[in-house]
């Protein structure tokens, strides 16, 4: 196994977190963003598709869900940065005797700041499970596994997986998810119901378009001060929702494609959001061999391509749906990793990049904090 | 009767490093000896089985020379004195 490089980070660092098809590194900074230095791997030859900071409640914890392909999934975390990783000896996310066995974990998300042992796991087969003791254990939400519409949820590409998780920071038990495939669901009262939220968003893979359910969301992205302001990242498709979820408009205006996986929004404001397109769901790479962040300032309005210190000829790359994050700096942070294994950062709303990172394993989740 | 497990290295880090372990069981099939294989080590047998009691797809189980896919899974017989391989299959990308 490789020797994984270790790093000192120090409070006030800026940390991005890397998931990886072959394990997770962390890169650090000061708080100037200048410079990154990397540490990893982590979990080296399992993958780790979700990562999370949780820094709630004076923590400084790192989440890692690692999966193997011999030995399955579970989640870890680490107190140090990465210096050491605590694994349970049973995983902690598993499914009730009789249901279904766990694939792997796609999402970890802390919940609201005012429940901090509150922790969130999307799974595949699709589902919810929840923490309530800070990820000592974790439950099946059984309103969504018992939802009627789960048994005609289908596979996307990835498996059918539950990739999406959102808690609305204001909204008490206000929780939505995206499945592909099946779509957008939320509930009002921490997760015993379920209702559905497609309205306006169209499957294109069905004979019917415009589905109750069924349709293949890529991803999700809500902004933290104005919760209800939603972008959308389908299987075909850009949307923004003013309504939480209730209604979806299409904002696919100025892109040259609609199709893509990531959606990330600006920290600290709600009509600025950024996306990754790709050509079509036949030839998932960027368009042109031009690797072009789009940027809207204006909530979907228009959206304009984003170049400076992003290869511009011969760059056929994949954004995946979780390889891109932001920190929650003013001027923000805005961070990605490409399926090719490379890192890019921008430490100015997006307006240029610096390469962190080539030769990674296929990026799959990238996550950005000040520690 | 009393069978040894012999470990693929990813699990010796729930043995404490052991490559083998060696105890009685009472029953006399595989399934019997992973039952006690998870009360004795729950990480190792947690990375072997999913939690509905499968053998992972990737996962193969040998009783001497032969993989339990060909004799009868976790059904499989066990004598006393039997060896129980746990190893990677060879998969991966």
């Amino acid at each position: 196994m490789p020797t994984t490089q270790q790093i000192q980070v120090r409070r006030g660092d800026v940390v991005v977190l890397v998931g990886t098809m072959k394990g997770a590194f962390l890169f650090r900074s000061g708080p100037d963003r200048a410079r990154f230095e990397m540490g990893g791997p982590y979990f080296p030859g399992h993958s780790v598709y979700a990562l999370a900071y949780d820094g709630r409640a004076g923590r400084q914890r790192i989440w890692a869900a690692s999966s193997s392909m011999h030995w399955g999934s579970v989640l870890n975390h680490s107190d140090d940065f990465g210096a050491s990783w605590t694994t349970p000896e049973v995983p902690t996310v598993q499914f009730p005797k009789g249901a279904k066995a766990l694939a792997s974990i796609w999402q970890i998300c802390p919940g609201r700041a005012d429940e901090p042992d509150v922790i969130y796991c999307g799974v595949e087969p699709a589902a919810l499970f929840e923490s309530r003791d800070a990820g000592k254990s974790f439950q099946l939400v059984e309103g969504l596994w018992q939802h009627p519409h789960r048994e005609q949820w289908q596979p996307g590409g990835g498996g059918l997986c539950l990739h999406t998780v959102v808690p609305d920071p204001k909204v008490r038990g206000r929780i939505l998810v995206a499945i592909s495939t099946g779509g957008v669901y939320r509930t009002e009262d921490g997760g015993r119901t379920w209702t559905v939220h497609n309205k306006g968003v169209r499957a294109e893979f069905l004979p019917d378009k415009h589905p109750e359910f069924g349709q293949c969301v890529h991803k999700v992205a809500r902004h933290p001060g104005r919760p209800d302001r939603l972008y959308l990242q389908n299987h075909w498709g850009l949307y923004r929702s003013d309504d939480a979820g209730d209604s979806w408009q299409d904002i696919a205006r100025g892109v040259p494609s609609d199709f893509g996986f990531c959606v990330a929004v600006h920290p600290h404001d709600a009509e600025t959001a950024y996306i990754v397109p790709l050509e079509s769901d036949g030839f998932r790479c960027t368009p042109e061999g031009k690797l072009r962040v789009y940027r809207t300032r204006d909530g979907g309005g228009s959206w304009h391509p984003l170049t400076e210190g992003l290869p511009q000829r011969d760059a056929f790359e994949t954004v995946l749906r979780d390889a891109m994050g932001t920190d929650e700096e003013q001027r923000a942070g805005i961070y990605f990793g490409t399926r090719s294994g490379k890192l890019f950062a921008s430490r100015d709303d997006g307006d240029s990049w610096t390469a962190l990172a080539a030769g990674l394993p296929p990026v799959v989740c990238v996550r950005a904090a000040r520690v | 009767m009393t069978v040894t497990f012999h470990l693929a290295g990813f699990l010796r880090s729930f043995s404490g490093g052991a490559r083998e372990v060696r105890f009685e069981v009472p029953g006399g099939t595989v399934g019997d000896a992973l039952r006690i294989l998870g009360e004795r080590h729950p990480g190792i047998s947690s990375r072997v089985l999913d939690e509905q009691g499968s053998v992972r797809r990737h996962v193969n189980v040998f009783v001497g020379d032969l993989s339990i896919r060909d004799t009868g899974g976790l059904a499989t017989p066990l004598r006393d004195g039997s060896t129980i391989s746990l190893l990677a299959a060879v998969s991966g990308g």
